[in-house]
């Protein structure tokens, strides 16, 4: 990158700044006009100039030129006005000129402004470009924290400045020169001496700023590097808390922030030292004229009237250069963090931009072998982690790598450059291929997964967006918004690939549109065992029942073939189903007092405590007495069993009767009942035992309160709740109904319209493979399958677990179809068990689809090496041994 | 008014007509049976029971396999369980476990993988104790963790026992 800002402005906005330096020259002639007009306006019409007696009339708007020779020519005699109409004219010209400097000045500041943010779109465009080209040992050197605060925070600054880059020193430059000149004009000597401290300013206040440039780039630096420190802090807080040097933290960020605090406080005083003696240096001016002007006036050696000129001239002269000074400084501090940027942006070994070039066609599949050549590869260290190592692997073949294989993989997945010799494909280093063909031909897992923030559809696909293959069709407005974008991106310097076109590459993935995609990736997602996660986020996430009317249609069909299922395959007791005249036990009871659900929980609880209806409905229906002694009974068991416990103990999350805060409270209650005895508790702490048994499952908490009696009148108030429930209160009740969708519940509360039993070991895991089985049947299950898709991983995946984000990365480099596979322990996190299963699963599901891509897969299991032609065993960095699979004895029989 | 649970009988089939619920009292009274648990206070048993789940498995099924990572202990309330080690020739049935006794307890207290798999044999009923809330028990109430020391070190102390025992039976037939 260019090093040096102003060349790098002056490269990318030449013809704008050429332009904005014409308009504001232009803009300068009504500017001098207004200042002329005043003078006009009281001198003339107002004070009588030239109106003699009350019918003189003078001539406006005429226009003559007074030329040498020719004398005087007359374009325009003008129109002959009188006094009054004189006023009135020369003030409606007064506002004219108004408004022409105010558009003049809009226009030039929406100019510089739009060239600024131009450029700052430029320039971080152009920074995140070099991102994606760094070299992989550039990554392990910088912060990703600062790298985001350079491309955010340093360069913002640039933006304002580039509008002033050349307008200001014309414009500030032509203003103090004229000055200058004008008092050079009145006087030569005290001109000179103008000149002589103009002089003093320029040369001694940029030198005192260069410090000033020293700690500014210091402060630059701090401040980085506090983000960096910060955003440690908040990644490995785990760390932090599981080794108690969080104290360790503060004071390492005290220290910074008090060295940073010292290089601000630094610059204050230098900066406002620097302002103080550029002012007196301004002011020690008039101070000569005054002192040197008026002896040599009194002496009669100068004119009075020229030093009062010379004085009036002088006025105009400290303010531009004042801000000329101001633009320098402006200047040099924008260079500094320019050049800040610049240098860290600087990497000698940066991709070739040829390498990341944009391809749409489809790339023809690799038929030569992978290979690694005579190839060395070292840590930041020196250390060798690869030594000479010599592999090639023909397209086809199944290679399993063990005993630290993990370097020669990364080196053939490009994540490791090499210290000496090469990778190559047919005879041709990898480095020097593009993109097109390596990332699209070769895939590569690891456990060490990349997951970004958005969906789970979009994560699982992302291995197929390599480049906008179908354009978004754009309509109306939103065609001349695209139109206006693609200019604008041109103007920045950026590309103008459209993010909405379809970038999903399907032909990669074995399927020709969106609507087959789902079908062809099922297969992968089977084989890395991620369906049955897809599905489980699937069916837990709700939907809008309005918007996908048929899909709940279906769903609610699916409730009574789930109970033939579960009593075909006598697992009926896997499920308590809602049934209107059933208590189900499985329930709170506060879901079976309403038969329905609650839609917003906060509203609910202030009503149980406050609303008039609940004080009175349980009296209504003969419970008030019984809920009173169960909720003493509840509070009883429960500040028995937590009272010890510290209030932010992880077991009170199991606690659904109350907040650890509230235990006291009930502690105090329970001592009122025990003292006075039950009936004398006052009003409000009664309705908070009451509010108890609205949260009790029997079979979850097993106190033993629920009676066939209590259950069978509970069952009855419904009725009573579901007709007395006052309008206020309706809005937050949904009640369930057989034949309808329950809006406010996940779509497998809505298949099973009721409650898995509690204590089924796995039970939901049961159910689930059952729902799963059903929607196959019903021929919804790629339906629901879209919905887990719509999943939200949240930041870096961090809603899904390790294990997932695993299949997810291998199902993502599986769904292409590629020729060269490379596996590099991708599924750590799973249990050993499972994940012999899922390189089984894969090898059968690459066999059954008819594809033969050679597959290189570090492998810590022996057991699985019958899977593959051929093993090579590597030792400290060397290959030790590379040999057919049959030809192994050894491994053989620990593959057996 | 027949009451819906009746002391510390239940069913294991688990579909009988009229619900019968163990619990969490007659629970504390189960887990005082087991050795691991014998010396603990009442309250804490209460509250080990409390953050438990109870589950229930049908004939034929795994609470967990040999080779995974252990995340909790099952005290079997009812019902039989065969405990497997995988073999040359396939699985190889080393114990039966039932009423009373805990398995799969090593892994909640290390980091180790399953030892063995533990398949039911009968229907079985039993008392999940997640490792995480067990460990959380233990580093709050120190004097539980010192009772479970101690029945370990008795554990441990037979096992020497009779490893002494079967090295001093192997050694002639070595010699």
């Amino acid at each position: 990158m260019e090093p040096r800002l102003s060349r790098y402005i002056w490269t990318h906005t030449r013809k704008d700044q050429l332009w904005i330096l014409v308009v504001v020259a232009l803009s300068m002639i009504p500017y001098f006009l207004s200042f002329d007009l005043p003078k006009q306006i009281v001198n003339g019409p107002i004070q009588g100039d030239g109106f003699d007696s009350p019918e003189a009339t003078q001539a406006f708007l005429s226009i003559s030129f007074d030329l040498p020779y020719l004398g005087t020519i007359n374009v325009f005699d003008g129109f002959q006005l009188g006094r009054e109409g004189m006023l009135l004219a020369l003030s409606l010209v007064f506002l004219a000129l108004v408004v022409v400097n105010g558009l003049f000045k809009f226009y030039i500041n929406t100019f510089k402004g739009r060239l600024g943010e131009r450029l700052l779109r430029r320039i971080r465009f152009e920074l995140v470009d070099r991102v994606l080209r760094f070299p992989p040992s550039h990554f392990r050197r910088v912060k990703p924290a600062e790298i985001a605060t350079m491309i955010k925070d340093e360069v913002e600054p640039l933006g304002g400045f580039t509008g002033d880059a050349f307008v200001s020193p014309a414009l500030l430059g032509g203003q103090a020169l004229t000055a200058l000149v004008f008092i050079l004009l009145q006087s030569f000597w005290l001109g000179l001496i103008a000149t002589l401290i103009v002089a003093v300013q320029a040369v001694i206040i940029p030198r005192m700023r260069k410090r000033l440039l020293v700690l500014g780039r210091e402060r630059q630096l701090t401040a980085r590097e506090l983000s960096g420190r910060v955003s440690e802090i908040v990644d490995g807080i785990g760390a932090i808390r599981g080794h108690d040097t969080s104290n360790y933290e503060r004071a390492d960020i005290a220290a910074k922030l008090g060295r940073i605090f010292k290089i601000r406080y630094d610059l204050y005083q230098w900066k406002f030292l620097v302002k103080f003696i550029n002012n007196f240096l301004a002011q020690v001016t008039p101070f000569l004229f005054y002192a040197i002007g008026g002896y040599f006036a009194l002496q009669g050696r100068l004119d009075i009237g020229q030093l009062v000129a010379v004085i009036g001239a002088y006025k105009d002269l400290p303010g531009p250069l004042k801000e000329l000074i101001d633009w320098d400084q402006a200047r040099q501090d924008v260079q500094v963090k320019y050049a800040q940027v610049v240098e860290r942006f600087s990497v000698d070994t940066l991709l070739d931009p040829k390498v990341q070039a944009v391809s749409t066609v489809a790339v023809e599949p690799l038929a030569g072998p992978l290979a690694a050549v005579n190839l060395t590869v070292t840590d930041d260290a020196g250390s060798t982690l690869l030594d000479h190592v010599s592999l090639q692997v023909q397209p086809g073949e199944k290679v399993a790598l063990t005993g630290g294989g993990e370097v020669l993989a990364e080196a053939f997945g490009r994540l490791v450059w090499p210290a000496s010799g090469k990778v190559v494909i047919g005879g041709q280093d990898i480095l020097d291929m593009p993109e097109s063909v390596t990332g699209r031909r070769i895939a590569y897992a690891s456990s060490d997964v990349y997951v970004f923030q958005g969906s789970l559809g979009d994560n699982v696909l992302y291995g197929l967006k390599h480049a906008p293959l179908k354009d978004h069709v754009y309509e109306g407005e939103r065609a001349s918004h695209r139109k206006w974008e693609v200019t604008e991106a041109r103007l920045a310097g950026n590309p103008h690939l459209d993010v909405n076109s379809d970038w999903i590459d399907y032909g990669a993935a074995g399927a020709s549109g969106p609507d087959d995609l789902l079908i062809q990736i099922r297969p992968v997602l089977d084989a890395v065992l991620l369906t049955n996660d897809v599905m489980a986020l699937a069916v837990r996430s709700t939907i809008d029942p309005q918007r996908h009317a048929e899909f709940a249609a279906g769903i609610v069909e699916m409730r009574s073939a789930l109970r033939q299922r579960l009593e075909k395959e006598k697992l009926s007791d896997l499920v308590v189903f809602f049934e209107p005249g059933t208590y189900n036990i499985e329930a709170t009871i506060g879901e079976n007092m309403l038969f329905g659900t609650i839609t917003d929980q906060a509203m609910w609880a202030n009503a149980l405590e406050n609303h008039p209806f609940f004080k009175t409905i349980l009296q209504r229906v003969g419970l008030r007495d019984t809920f009173y002694e169960m909720g003493i009974e509840i509070a009883e068991n429960v500040v028995e069993l937590f009272r010890d416990l510290p209030p932010d103990h992880p077991f009170f999350q199991q606690l659904t009767f109350m907040t650890a805060e509230e235990i006291p409270v009930y502690e105090a209650i329970l001592q009122k009942v025990r003292s006075r005895g039950k009936a004398e508790v006052p009003e409000d702490d009664q309705i908070k035992v009451l509010r108890l048994c609205f949260d009790y499952i029997e079979p979850r908490h097993r106190f033993g309160l629920l009676t066939d009696e209590v259950m069978a009148k509970i069952v009855a108030a419904r009725r009573e709740f579901d007709e007395g429930l006052p309008a206020d209160l309706a809005g937050m009740i949904e009640h369930y109904r057989p034949n309808r969708f329950i809006a406010s519940g996940s779509i497998i509360d809505n298949v099973l319209f009721g409650r898995i039993g509690h204590k089924h070991a796995d039970g939901s895991e049961k159910i689930r493979a059952i729902v799963r089985d059903l929607f196959e049947a019903g021929g919804l299950y790629n339906e629901v399958l879209a919905f887990g898709f719509d999943y939200n991983v949240g930041a870096g995946g961090k809603r899904l677990t390790a294990a997932q984000r695993q299949k997810l990365d291998l199902a993502r480099a599986l769904i292409r179809n590629c020729d060269f596979y490379i596996f590099n322990q991708p599924l750590l996190a799973l249990d050993q068990r499972v994940q012999e299963q899922v390189v089984r699963n894969v090898f059968s599901m690459l066999d059954q689809s008819g594809r033969d891509p050679a597959i290189i897969w570090v492998l810590a299991n022996p057991a699985l090496m019958e899977l593959f032609d051929r093993v090579a065993h590597f030792e400290n960095g060397r290959l030790l041994n590379d040999a057919n699979v049959d030809e192994r004895p050894d491994y053989k029989e620990m593959a057996s | 008014m027949v009451p819906p649970r009746c002391g510390s009988q239940f069913a294991p089939d688990g579909n009988s007509e009229t619900r019968i619920v163990m619990l969490l009292k007659d629970e504390v009274e189960m887990l005082r049976r087991i050795t691991l648990f014998s010396g603990l206070p009442p309250a804490k048993l209460k509250l080990l029971a409390f953050t438990s789940d109870r589950v229930m498995y049908s004939a034929g099924e795994a609470l967990f396999y040999q080779g995974d990572i252990g995340d909790a202990a099952y005290v079997i309330l009812s019902g039989k369980a065969e405990v497997l080690i995988n073999a040359a020739g396939g699985p190889f049935k080393i114990a039966e476990v039932e009423q009373n006794s805990i398995v799969g307890e090593i892994a909640i207290l290390c980091n180790t993988p399953r030892t063995a798999t533990v398949r039911t044999s009968t229907p079985l009923e039993a008392l999940r104790i997640r490792k995480d809330d067990f460990l959380k028990l233990l580093a709050d109430f120190p004097e539980m963790a010192v009772e479970i020391m101690r029945v370990l070190a008795d554990r441990l102390a037979q096992t020497t026992a009779e490893l002494s025992e079967a090295r001093g039976r192997l050694e002639p037939v070595d010699a």
